[in-house]
């Protein structure tokens, strides 16, 4: 298993805890940290709080945005709600696939990018649309994706 | 085409007397995503650089033009105002050129302006802005702009009034219903929610907007979250209730930005904490992100997840005016309702069951998206039609295609074809389609979308999110899905269609919540409205839309093809072969049938067949 510093879980567990209903802002905090849900951290939020881990992770498997796996350095989500379906989401997948090649839910091997989907990003007029981390790209074309990969390729 | 009409176009006239000159950048998530953040860096740079004076920059949410987008509006005494569509960061220092020094601005950008009229005026003739009045309008990160548009001023009447039954016979006599699918009367929720005994209560704004293909809810609380704020709190005061949570899609990050930012402005005015503007009414608001799950929309589920649980529906009665978070009674609406009720209260219930029909008043906020020319955020009156959205305000289907359906209300709701493109759009005369109204989402389709696919889309969608809870919610929606595969895969039996109508009737029988109930929805309708399409994927095997992938084959015509190798190139599993300037040919083996060498062959040498 990975080393991880587990000092920013402890803060964030003990900051977060104080007020009722706060377990599922506590995963999304620590997602936010780690990438995903490590198991040694859910061990200790199971002691600090004193939910049993069985509960913990059943809620977290519950909601489809928690991972448990570590992600690449860019997580890239490919809309596939209603508008972007009908305006070729299936293809806009297919030449991420074919640029990166990995499946969804798969990291490619230098750690750089990794593939999910979502059901929607609320620009819908401007499908098919993408969110890379934080930024959403719209009205995307396979030359278009081709550009952006190759910028984030660049950055490193 | 844009021609300079006076005092003729869509836009009221500015109120600027002195020199100031206001840039507003369309900039909610839409606006963002197609480039605002670069044409707002340019506008900055450029006033710098050039040392211009007296310019006020805002950053609004999206006004709705999305097919526009990135937009501008730019307002002086000497243009008035015009708003600027199609902007690129290149454009950007010669608009303000023109606009600083010659006071003037090229119409080549025009969209719309107080005295220009355009092609696109029609976009906004025919909407009621109610919800979106300040949409687009004013700075959401400001609260003296919402302030400035009346804001606030709802609360301090219901407050004055000391009438908290007032409030809620006044938001009775409106009309208003429930803005997030249902349309249940607000008024008599309110009511109920007063009523239940409870020495506290909660108000829960839903704005979780589950619809993957609409984005209303988010327009409103990215662009004016004041106003879903100040419904909540007035909420409050009727129904005796001092604490409210928003809980908010976890795909919307900027919407919890600017709430959270607004709650702490209207905290630094008095307008939320304790003795609200010096009464005795306290009130405060907490945030909840959801973390991505469709059935957390349903309000059992949305109070389990907040209460920090599996968002698992439960059965009511007790509803959660009886029994809600934590227990307690909850009075839970829409964004968009919420949105609403200042309007009403400072205008009165009269102004407002004056739009609409006799039994859905008001105006109604749609987010109209796919393959339709002018897609983007509107709000109409209750009761135009579908064909007055679809082709007078949307524009009709782009690239010269023929309409085919409209799906509404989203995995629960259907596709309305063109004949019913008359119906008025109401509350039961969609019901009676069968589809629904639901939130708002309008997703427009043209004769190159298969409907047995669509409903494979749809079935693919709830049966993931189905949370397990009920037999044949779980199980029968799993059926369903895998007879619509095999039916686009080419594998269809007879028989099929028959027994996707008795699982949809017991799926919708046989589960607890809304969202087994109405996922059949889109399955029934597209059998109902497009059966020749299932009978053509059955017994011909074949899809009438070429979209079906297992029953398509894309060829490439050698008469035409030049071999430029665009195709070649682009084709994402390596499936196309051929000398430069030579016929290509196509991979039958290795072809994924992607659609992309169709798509991007410019001399329409590819077929499908
Ligand atoms: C599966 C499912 C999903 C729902 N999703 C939403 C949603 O995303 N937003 C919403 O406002 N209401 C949603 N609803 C309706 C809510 O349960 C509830 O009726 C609504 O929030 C009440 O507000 P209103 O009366 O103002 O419409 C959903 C219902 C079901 C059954
Ligand atoms: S459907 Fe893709 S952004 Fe809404």
């Amino acid at each position: 298993m990975d080393k991880i510093n587990l000092e920013p879980a402890i803060e964030i567990i003990e900051r977060e805890n104080s007020h009722k209903g706060s377990l599922i802002p506590t995963l999304q905090k620590i997602q936010e940290t780690y990438g995903y849900l490590p198991d040694q951290v859910l061990n200790i939020l199971s002691k600090k709080t004193g939910i049993p881990a069985s509960q913990i992770l059943g809620t977290a498997t519950f909601y489809s945005q928690f991972r448990f796996k570590p992600v690449g350095k860019y997580v890239i989500k490919v809309c596939h709600g209603t508008a972007c379906h009908i305006s070729g989401a299936e293809q806009i997948s297919d030449v991420f696939r074919d640029l990166l090649g990995i499946k969804e839910g798969e990291t490619t091997d230098d750690g750089l990018f990794t593939l999910e989907n979502v059901a929607c990003l609320g620009c819908c007029s401007l499908a098919p649309v993408v969110m890379i981390n934080e930024t959403t790209y719209g009205r995307l074309n396979p030359s278009k994706i081709n550009k952006i990969i190759k910028e984030y390729k660049k950055r490193g | 085409m844009v021609e300079y009409k006076k005092g003729q176009g869509v836009l009221n006239s500015s109120k600027i007397k002195d020199d100031r000159v206001v840039i507003r950048v369309g900039y909610g998530a839409s606006g963002i995503a197609a480039g605002a953040g670069e044409i707002y860096s340019a506008i900055v740079n450029h006033i710098k650089e050039k040392g211009y004076k007296n310019i006020d920059i805002k950053r609004t949410g999206d006004l709705g033009m999305s097919f526009r987008e990135p937009i501008i509006e730019l307002e002086s005494r000497e243009i008035d105002r015009v708003i600027l569509g199609n902007v690129t960061a290149k454009m950007v220092p010669g608009i303000l050129d023109d606009l600083m020094l010659s006071k003037k601005v090229n119409t080549d950008y025009i969209v719309a302006g107080t005295n220009y009229t355009t092609d696109d005026d029609i976009f906004f003739k025919k909407q009621k802005r109610v919800v979106l009045k300040n949409c687009g309008i004013i700075d959401p990160e400001n609260i003296d702009e919402y302030i400035e548009a009346d804001g606030y001023k709802a609360l301090e009447k219901v407050l004055k009034s000391g009438d908290p039954d007032g409030v809620i016979d006044e938001i009775l006599k409106s009309g208003l219903r429930g803005r997030g699918g249902a349309g249940f009367p607000t008024g008599r929720k309110w009511r109920f929610t007063r009523d239940a005994k409870g020495d506290y209560k909660y108000i829960v704004c839903n704005g979780d907007e589950g619809d993957p293909g609409a984005f209303m809810d988010r327009s409103v609380m990215e662009g004016d979250p004041h106003s879903v704020i100040e419904g909540m709190i007035i909420a409050g005061y009727a129904i005796g209730a001092n604490e409210g949570y928003i809980y908010v899609r976890a795909e919307y990050p900027l919407a919890v930005k600017r709430l959270r930012l607004a709650i702490q402005q209207a905290e630094e005015k008095g307008f939320l904490g304790n003795n609200i503007l010096g009464s005795n009414f306290s009130f405060r608001i907490n945030i909840k992100e959801g973390a991505g799950a469709f059935v957390c929309g349903e309000e059992t589920a949305l109070i389990a997840s907040i209460e920090g649980k599996r968002g698992m529906p439960r059965l009511r009665p007790p509803f959660p005016a009886v029994k809600g978070l934590w227990g307690k009674p909850t009075n839970i609406n829409n964004v968009e309702t919420y949105a609403n009720v200042p309007r009403i209260i400072l205008n009165g219930a009269e102004w407002y069951s004056s739009f609409g029909t006799e039994k859905s008043k008001g105006t109604k906020v749609f987010a109209l998206a796919g393959k339709i020319v002018r897609g983007g955020l509107i709000e109409v009156p209750m009761g135009i039609t579908l064909r007055e959205i679809i082709f007078d305000i949307g524009g009709g289907i782009k690239s010269g295609r023929e309409f085919k359906a409209v799906q509404m209300g989203g995995p629960s709701g259907g596709c309305i074809p063109s004949e019913l493109l008359d119906i008025p759009v109401d509350y039961e005369s969609v019901t009676k389609t069968g589809a629904i109204m639901g939130s708002g989402g309008m997703v427009v389709m043209d004769e190159s979308t298969c409907m047995v696919e669509l409903a494979r889309f749809f079935l693919d969608f709830t049966q993931k999110e189905s949370c397990g809870k009920c037999t044949f919610c779980r199980i029968g929606t799993k059926r369903m899905l895998e007879t619509l595969e095999r039916i686009t895969r080419g594998e269809g039996k007879e028989g099929d269609i028959e027994k996707l109508e008795e699982l949809a009737y017991n799926v919708k029988m046989g589960s607890l919540c809304g969202l087994g109930q109405t996922a059949p929805n889109p399955v029934l309708t597209t059998i109902k409205y497009f059966r020749n399409e299932y009978e053509a994927h059955i017994d011909e095997k074949k899809c009438p839309a070429k979209q079906c992938r297992s029953l398509i084959k894309y060829v490439i015509i050698s008469d035409k093809c030049t071999g430029c190798t665009v195709c070649a190139r682009n084709c994402p599993v390596h499936a196309i072969s051929g000398e430069r300037n030579q016929p290509h040919i196509i991979d039958q083996e290795a072809c994924i049938r992607c659609g992309i060498c169709y798509d991007s062959c410019r001399f329409e040498a590819i077929e499908i067949v």
